[in-house]
């Protein structure tokens, strides 16, 4: 009987996680500080297992809209990597970057132009590379990510993308929360990661266990 | 939203009598199968994630898959007196949500999911009414026990009556 994903994980291995979290978030940090040329503050992340039916809790409910960046995984590990950020944070971003205002009219938040959604999609791709350096480096393995792909819709929606590719072998989903503020602005973000099961137990092996 | 709304999450199923009324949220590669029995007003739906449970070791949550779904959604419409011979389906969902050309089978999961639960539904010899699928955007579903009716919403668009 082939044990369950989330009965693998033992606290020890969550705080490891929350460490690799902390790290990516740092390197992410510095390179978000640079691109804005602002101070950059982030807290611990905090990293936990959530059931599917709440899994949108974490982000606003399953109907919030949220900006979902989806970087696919090549080479040693597999799966996907995402980045989940409120409409908020990612029109605050855009601000950073290039300058351009937030809109005003509620229904133009939904919508993104080419710029903003080119700004928005490599902030995620920073943030996710910077993680999945962390991840090789622990692992000890060569992982190639994709071009970054962005999608605006409601949270569950986007998050059955990861959900289903979890389903295959665990009833919950693996979250790492981490937040960045740049001087007053919060930019919060989560990040969900989804190596396919081969590439799950060589993660779990490098952390320790068999 | 309503009192007698009952809320199905992902990967969840549930039943409910006239006047009750099901809805699961943000539909996105998931699919919602919606049955009705209009003789005993009882209806169901699930929020399946994934095509197949046969495929897969870790498959104990029949409500997570669309083969086993159907089956254990029928039962537990059959405990409140519907009869599958009564039974019509109506489905939504099996978005492709991100714009990956779809090189890893894994990313097409919506479109499997549509096929496997169409199979999963003739399988059982119960006949799919209407449909909107695919596409690559949410669905929010709501399921009407009084008279079937099956309500589809997407950010930025009209309400769809199934």
């Amino acid at each position: 009987m082939a044990k369950r994903a989330e009965d693998l994980f033992t606290d020890m291995h969550l705080d490891i996680l929350k460490e690799i979290g902390s790290m990516g978030t740092a390197y992410a940090a510095t390179a978000l500080s640079k691109m804005v040329d602002k101070k950059v503050t982030m807290p611990v992340p905090r990293v936990s297992w959530l059931d599917f039916h709440n899994v949108a809790d974490f982000v606003g409910g399953p109907e919030s809209i949220v900006v979902g960046i989806l970087v696919s995984l090549s080479g040693n590990i597999q799966g996907m990597m995402m980045q989940i950020m409120s409409l908020e944070a990612a029109h605050n971003l855009v601000e950073l970057v290039i300058g351009t205002p937030p809109p005003t009219k509620e229904e133009d938040k939904f919508s993104f132009g080419e710029m903003e959604r080119s700004v928005v999609e490599e902030v995620g791709n920073i943030m996710i590379s910077s993680y999945l350096t962390s991840i090789s480096g622990l692992t000890n393995s060569q992982i190639k990510p994709s071009i970054p792909y962005m999608c605006v819709d409601m949270a569950n929606a986007i998050l059955s993308v990861p959900a289903s590719e979890f389903g295959r072998m665990a009833d919950k989903m693996l979250f790492i929360e981490s937040q960045l503020s740049v001087e007053n602005v919060e930019t919060t973000g989560c990040f969900v990661m989804v190596p396919n099961l081969h590439s799950f137990y060589r993660i779990v092996r490098a952390l320790g266990v068999e | 939203m309503p009192r007698n709304m009952i809320v199905v999450g992902m990967a969840d199923l549930n039943v409910t009598k006239a006047p009750g009324v099901l809805t699961t949220l943000g539909l996105g590669s998931c699919i919602g199968i919606a049955l009705y029995d209009a003789r005993a007003k009882v209806a169901g739906l699930a929020h399946i994630m994934l095509p197949d449970s046969t495929a897969i070791q870790n498959n104990t949550n029949r409500a997570k898959f669309a083969d086993t779904a159907v089956i254990a959604l029928v039962a537990e419409m059959e405990k409140l007196g519907a009869k599958k011979i009564n039974m019509k389906a109506k489905i939504a969902g099996g978005a492709q949500m991100f714009a990956f050309n779809a090189t890893n089978e894994n990313l097409r999961v919506g479109d499997r999911n549509v096929d496997a639960t169409k199979i999963a539904l003739a399988k059982m010899g119960i006949p799919l009414m209407a449909s909107e699928t695919g596409a690559s955007f949410g669905r929010t579903v709501e399921l009407y026990s009084e008279d079937g009716k099956f309500l589809i919403k997407a950010i930025g668009q009209g309400i769809r009556t199934l």
